[in-house]
């Protein structure tokens, strides 16, 4: 009710504030974005204004909206300071209808910025995938209630759209091409993944855990009627970052998450697996952190062609005992037969057998992984207040 | 030089003319819900950044924050009556609604004079802290807000090297913010006794005043670059506390790295040492640990400090330079410790 009553009260003095390209574009968009009032919006006129510095609002309850992702361009070719293109820190904002380009660092970040709305936003590395883009397109962290609905992200030296550390996260009807994670939902609780298109990414759609961050124990995720196809674009990521680890030609990928549940998804043309489920494999530090994924289900997901070209180590010599082809669905083994994925889908699926987490991947011992009768109880839908579905309709 | 001539001409007439007895600090600028738009609004200063009022408290740090080799003039202006507490353990300086943090940054113009740029404040207001940045105009006599930043063309020679000329950035409001944050409210960073120092002792004096602080609690920061003062790694860790820890602690920016310099206990895969990065893109430079004992050349952290790429740099804010006094510090605590 806090909520509403807030959003009521921000409408009855809001104004628009218009911001147009030319000199001092710079100034002049930040200062608005400074001095908007709750209820505003800041407007931004078509064109491309060329940005030297990243952009930042910390005013709650502000829409900033462009024209559309083709007319109004924020444009970050010439950025000399700060790690991200434009940074949202306050609550209840819609960003909509405008583009990023060519951040040095991050497209658009959003912290701690609860009830977020990220609608019909273009976010692109103009060369394509190349390891000097930024590492983020669309990150929001630390917050409640997030919803990315019908933006672009491509080229993201990391994740396209990458959510994390945060709870409640719708991210559907969007397209991820050209970067190294297409989505990923990390250290995060409770998000559906639904209505998307990856594919051109190193992998799909992952949904990971890391250990040493201030929320971890990621669980409860859904990823539901994505098409996640051809995700074969060579992986360059940066090394030392977790998606350098991610192979090339992978569909969705859940590292030591549980409660996740992926179905009615269309994937293929993904050259290590479509499916693939696996422990945090490194060395870590941290008592509370637990690297082993558990009660991941998998049912009723279309699968076209996987496992032609496996990017782990000790992969192809696996491919090569098994005929020449991986299965479309692979688990390594984490934590025993009790962790096992539980599959309904309709193909093969095999275990690695690694089922201790310090096992080197190249004592594989691998087996068939058997489809399971009983599935989970399905996960709740998650719902977002109603200002944020509101926002895009 | 042509801008620093007139700045210049200002100054050598400044001295001459008589100081006016009437200047005083506006209580009200300092505490009325709105952004004056000069920096003459409050009365700091009489007529040019380097006349600050005789009320206002001039201290320094042991350790700095490091702002593109820039000379920095903090002012503390308490209100009258008003009285300041100590926090036990941390130093932390408690101020009184209506007090005004007041910092200045500047070059010397090449000639011995310091050529004040622009001035911050953070104001001490009812409903808590508010951030101002102002940019000081040519003729060196008022300041004007500058909401959304500035970048400023500025040439120096920091020491024992050539002169530079780097696009200087003065901060937006949003991202005075974004050092000054504690759980997303504004907050003071470098007021903390153990790292201040008075040029006049009087000054500690009047800011301590009523506060019943007896002088006997606070540890003294290390100078990070005084090897008398403690050995690498104690002045390594106080410099880190300067420089990172404003963002690199739960409370603050850059909470969502997991990588924390402030003064809390954690496992040491927080504090950098095997900590793989989470959010780093290409700031990791292809290494593995933001700390690799022994290996500043493994280090993540030594390599964007050493880089001047937004999207690799740190801090991220006002890093136009590489501090390469500051990063062979942090090279040799690395080195020295143990493989």
């Amino acid at each position: 009710m806090a909520v509403l009553a807030a959003m009521m009260a921000f409408s009855a003095s809001a104004k628009t504030i218009i911001v147009v390209n030319g000199d001092d574009a710079q100034e002049r968009l930040q200062e608005a974005l400074i001095l908007a009032e709750p209820g505003d919006i800041v407007e931004i006129s078509e064109g491309r204004f060329r940005l030297t510095d990243g952009l930042s609002l910390d005013v709650d309850g502000v829409t900033v909206k462009g024209q559309g992702s083709q007319k109004t361009i924020l444009d970050f070719s010439s950025q000399a300071g700060a790690g991200e293109g434009f940074l949202v820190s306050s609550d209840d904002v819609v960003l909509r209808e405008f583009a990023v380009e060519n951040s040095k660092g991050d497209g658009i970040k959003s912290k701690g910025a609860d009830r977020i709305v990220y609608h019909k936003l273009r976010v692109e590395w103009t060369g394509g995938p190349l390891s000097t883009n930024g590492a983020y397109g669309i990150y929001p962290v630390e917050s409640q209630d997030v919803l990315i609905d019908s933006v672009l992200v491509r080229g993201a030296s990391d994740a396209g759209i990458y959510v994390g550390q945060s709870r409640n996260i719708i991210v559907r009807g969007s397209t991820a091409v050209e970067n190294v994670a297409g989505i990923e939902i990390e250290n995060s609780y409770d998000a559906d993944v639904y209505d998307n298109v990856t594919t051109k990414n190193t992998g799909g759609i992952l949904v990971f855990d890391l250990p040493n961050l201030l929320q971890k124990g990621g669980r409860n995720v859904r990823i539901f009627a994505n098409i996640v196809i051809n995700n074969m674009t060579q992986n360059f990521a940066p090394k030392g970052n977790i998606v350098a680890s991610v192979p090339t030609g992978t569909g969705i990928m859940v590292m030591a998450n549980r409660n996740v549940q992926i179905f009615d998804n269309v994937i293929g043309d993904n050259g290590t697996a479509n499916i693939m489920v696996v422990g945090y494999r490194n060395d870590f530090d941290d008592a509370g952190y637990n690297p082993i994924p558990s009660m991941v289900a998998i049912w009723e997901n279309q699968h076209l062609r996987a496992g032609w070209a496996p990017d782990f180590p000790g992969g192809a010599e696996i491919m090569n005992a098994l005929g020449g082809n991986l299965p479309p669905i692979f688990w390594d083994g984490a934590g025993g037969d009790t962790h096992a994925p539980l599959i309904a889908d309709k193909v093969a699926a095999l275990n690695l057998g690694l089922t201790d987490i310090k096992a080197s991947p190249l004592s594989a011992s691998p087996s068939p992984l058997a489809a399971h009768g009983a599935l989970p109880d399905a996960l709740p839908q998650i719902i977002l207040p109603e200002s944020m579905e509101a926002a895009v309709r | 030089m042509r801008l620093l001539l007139p700045a210049l001409l200002i100054l050598g007439a400044a001295t001459i003319l008589p100081a006016q007895d009437k200047a005083s600090v506006s209580e009200a600028a300092i505490m009325q819900a709105d952004m004056p738009k000069t920096l003459s609004e409050f009365g700091f200063f009489d007529g040019g950044a380097g006349r600050p009022l005789p009320v206002l408290i001039a201290y320094s740090l042991r350790t700095p924050l490091f702002s593109d080799y820039a000379e920095k003039q903090r002012f503390i202006y308490l209100p009258p009556g008003k009285t300041v507490q100590v926090e036990e353990g941390s130093g932390r300086i408690i101020f009184p609604v209506g007090t005004a943090i007041i910092k200045s940054f500047g070059y010397d113009d090449g000639g011995g004079t310091l050529r004040i740029l622009e001035t911050r404040l953070l104001l001490r207001r009812t409903d808590g802290w508010t951030a101002l940045p102002y940019v000081w105009r040519e003729d060196g006599r008022d300041a004007d807000l500058k909401l959304g930043g500035k970048r400023i063309n500025v040439r120096f020679t920091p020491p024992g090297r050539t002169q530079q000329q780097i696009s200087y950035a003065v901060p937006n409001k949003n991202q005075c913010k974004q050092c000054h944050s504690s759980n997303n409210a504004i907050e003071p960073v470098g007021p903390l006794l153990g790292n201040m120092e008075f040029a006049d002792s009087r000054g500690k004096e009047r800011l301590l005043r009523g506060s019943g602080y007896r002088g006997d609690k606070i540890m003294s920061f290390a100078r990070w670059d005084d090897p008398a003062s403690a050995n690498v790694a104690t002045r390594a860790a106080s410099y880190l506390f300067v420089n990172c820890a404003h963002c690199h602690r739960p409370s603050g920016s850059a909470s969502n790295s997991g990588l924390f310099f402030d003064e809390g206990h954690y496992p040491p895969a927080n504090s950098g040492i095997g900590k793989r990065p989470v959010a780093a893109g290409r700031g990791s430079g292809g290494h593995e640990f933001v700390i690799a004992p022994g290996h500043p050349e493994r280090s993540i952290l030594i390599y964007r400090m050493n880089s001047l790429d937004p999207g690799v740099a740190m801090p991220e804010l006002g890093r136009a330079t590489v501090h390469m006094e500051g990063l062979s510090l942090l090279e040799q605590w690395i080195k020295d410790m143990p493989d």
